[in-house]
């Protein structure tokens, strides 16, 4: 399979003797939707910075779709969109002409930036909104401003940083759908994103920065299928008796309709279900107490 | 890059003409007020200068100073918002080449020079009757005077990091330089050591220049007054070139 993109050895160090990336070898195919997960400070931004020519590498090369970034500066940048997790708009600017500025940076005539414009502020429920500035709108609005801006150039690579930070649950929802199906039209996307359970349903390959080591790089179900140990939240609409016990799990009573469960390795969850049925306990709703990326983040960045 | 040219010029057009109010009826009031004041009310009372009547006199210096003052407020003011803002990241993402966007910036202070420039002309014609002497010095001279002033306002918008930072400039320099430069007086009746001062004064050469291309009258050779702001224009253009190629206050080292 065919690298869309990779970097080498990077490495960034402040003036101020920050390194902020300590010698990085990321690797994302042609077409994946990758999660790059790191708690704050662990270098995600800078990593971008770096790959998007905001920020200059210390050291290292960086890849896109096999040209080397600093040789081919012009046609890497068009190669990709960013949607930064600050916002970086004029804000005094209507937001249809802030899309078809971005769009003239990059060397679209106004006639098709127009069209385009018309195409994504649909897509983004703006388009009433097209004559109004920036700061008017709300912060979700905002990030699907954002979001439209970065695939005003149809880049082969989508950069999201953050993109449903404070966005309701919704407009989320309609974000993750429409990023699904660029991804399928074959759009190579890298997310970064607080939310995990965001990253474990959106993408297929996975890699996680701990303060500025790239300490895992893995297939989403790989990594997933480390965490086997489960914390599963049980409710019944029936009375618990007092003692409850299922074999090879621990048992904890929350109160007198909600169970917690401590799932055992060689326990799956439909032993857990049968094993209360026997007991007469129909468990009536049945939720995991920790998103298991999570729970291997926690673990993995100590 | 032809398009992400025009693409930053009409950007910048669109800016300052949307704030009209702020950008260009401030100079067309104070010309009027300079007018009325130094020239309908003191005029007479002043006399001639150089042979000419100090209504008449007044006239290209007010001009210049406008046209000085909007190209340089125009870049400062514009490139500080867009650091300000980080709305600068939009340009560093894409393939627009760093020249592109200095030329770009310069020429956005340039169109606002020659917009707040014909305004305040339009406005003076109200007060005097305008027959310029030479069109083609004044034209070369509008363009050495706000290509010149809009690079300057450009790095000081690179170096600045505060509001006062961008105020600081034009109210502490270029308004006493402007003042200095021969605006309101002719050189030649200064003492000569004031004389001999005003020649390391760089508005001093396109002043007179100017006064030249549209009255008719100039102290110095006009080649003196075009190589001053040519020299400076190479200048400022080159170390503008370099900070934004070092990504100075733009990139984080």
């Amino acid at each position: 399979m065919t690298l869309a993109l990779s970097t080498e050895g990077l490495t960034k160090t402040y003036s101020n003797n920050l390194a902020a990336l300590k010698g990085i070898d990321l690797r994302v195919q042609k077409g994946d939707f990758f999660a790059l997960l790191g708690s704050n400070g662990a270098g995600k931004t800078t990593a971008i910075g770096v790959i998007c020519g905001l920020l200059k590498a210390t050291s290292g090369t960086v890849k896109v779709n096999g040209l080397e970034q600093k040789k081919h500066i012009s046609e890497v940048k068009r190669m990709i969109g960013l949607m930064p997790q600050e916002f970086n708009f004029n804000p005094h600017q209507p937001n249809i002409e802030i899309l078809t500025t971005s769009a003239g940076y990059f060397g679209i005539t106004r006639d098709k930036s127009s069209l385009r414009a018309e195409l994504l502020l649909k897509k983004m429920e703006l388009w009433d909104r097209r004559f109004d500035v920036a700061q008017s709108l709300s912060g979700g609005m905002k990030r699907r401003l954002m979001l439209a801006r970065a695939l005003m150039h149809e880049p082969q690579i989508l950069i999201l940083d953050e993109p449903t930070a404070g966005v309701d649950v919704e407009i989320r929802q309609s974000i993750w759908q429409y990023l699904t199906q660029l991804n399928k039209d074959g759009m190579t996307i890298i997310l970064t994103t607080h939310y995990l359970e965001e990253a474990e349903s959106l993408c297929r390959n996975i890699a996680i920065l701990d303060e500025g080591d790239l300490i895992e790089q893995s297939d989403m179900k790989k990594l997933l299928s480390k965490a086997k140990k489960q914390v599963l939240i049980l409710e019944s609409e029936e009375k618990l008796p007092e003692n409850i016990s299922i074999e090879h799990c621990d048992c904890e009573k929350l109160d007198d309709h909600t169970l917690k469960v401590f799932q055992g390795e060689s326990t799956t969850i439909s032993d857990v279900v049968i094993e209360l049925a026997s007991s007469n306990i129909r468990v009536s709703h049945l939720r995991s107490a920790q998103n298991r990326l999570e729970k291997l983040f926690l673990l993995l960045t100590n | 890059m032809w398009i992400s040219f025009q693409t930053i010029v009409i950007k910048e057009v669109l800016r300052f003409a949307r704030i009209w109010i702020q950008t260009i009826m401030p100079p067309v009031i104070t010309t009027s007020l300079y007018l009325l004041i130094f020239g309908a009310l003191m005029g007479d009372r002043i006399g001639q200068m150089q042979g000419i009547d100090y209504l008449h006199f007044i006239v290209p210096g007010i001009i210049l100073m406008t046209v000085i003052m909007q190209s340089y407020a125009n870049t400062v003011s514009s490139f500080f918002m867009t650091k300000y803002n980080n709305s600068f990241e939009e340009l560093l993402v894409s393939p627009t080449p760093n020249w592109v966007i200095l030329t770009g910036y310069v020429s956005g202070g340039v169109s606002r020079g020659f917009c707040v420039g014909l305004a305040v002309t339009f406005t003076i014609s109200f007060f005097v009757e305008i027959r310029p002497y030479s069109f083609t010095i004044l034209i070369a001279t509008f363009f050495l005077t706000s290509i010149m002033f809009s690079l300057a306002g450009f790095i000081n918008a690179v170096f600045a990091k505060t509001f006062d930072d961008i105020a600081i400039i034009p109210n502490f320099v270029l308004l006493p330089l402007t003042y200095l430069g021969g605006m309101f007086y002719s050189i030649e009746i200064l003492p000569s050591f004031w004389r001999g001062l005003s020649v390391f004064n760089p508005i001093f050469y396109m002043m007179d220049s100017f006064r030249l291309g549209f009255l008719g009258v100039g102290s110095i050779e006009l080649w003196k007054a075009f190589i001053v702001p040519i020299v400076m224009i190479i200048l400022l253009a080159l170390i503008a070139n370099y900070l934004l190629n070092r990504g100075v206050s733009i990139k984080t080292e």
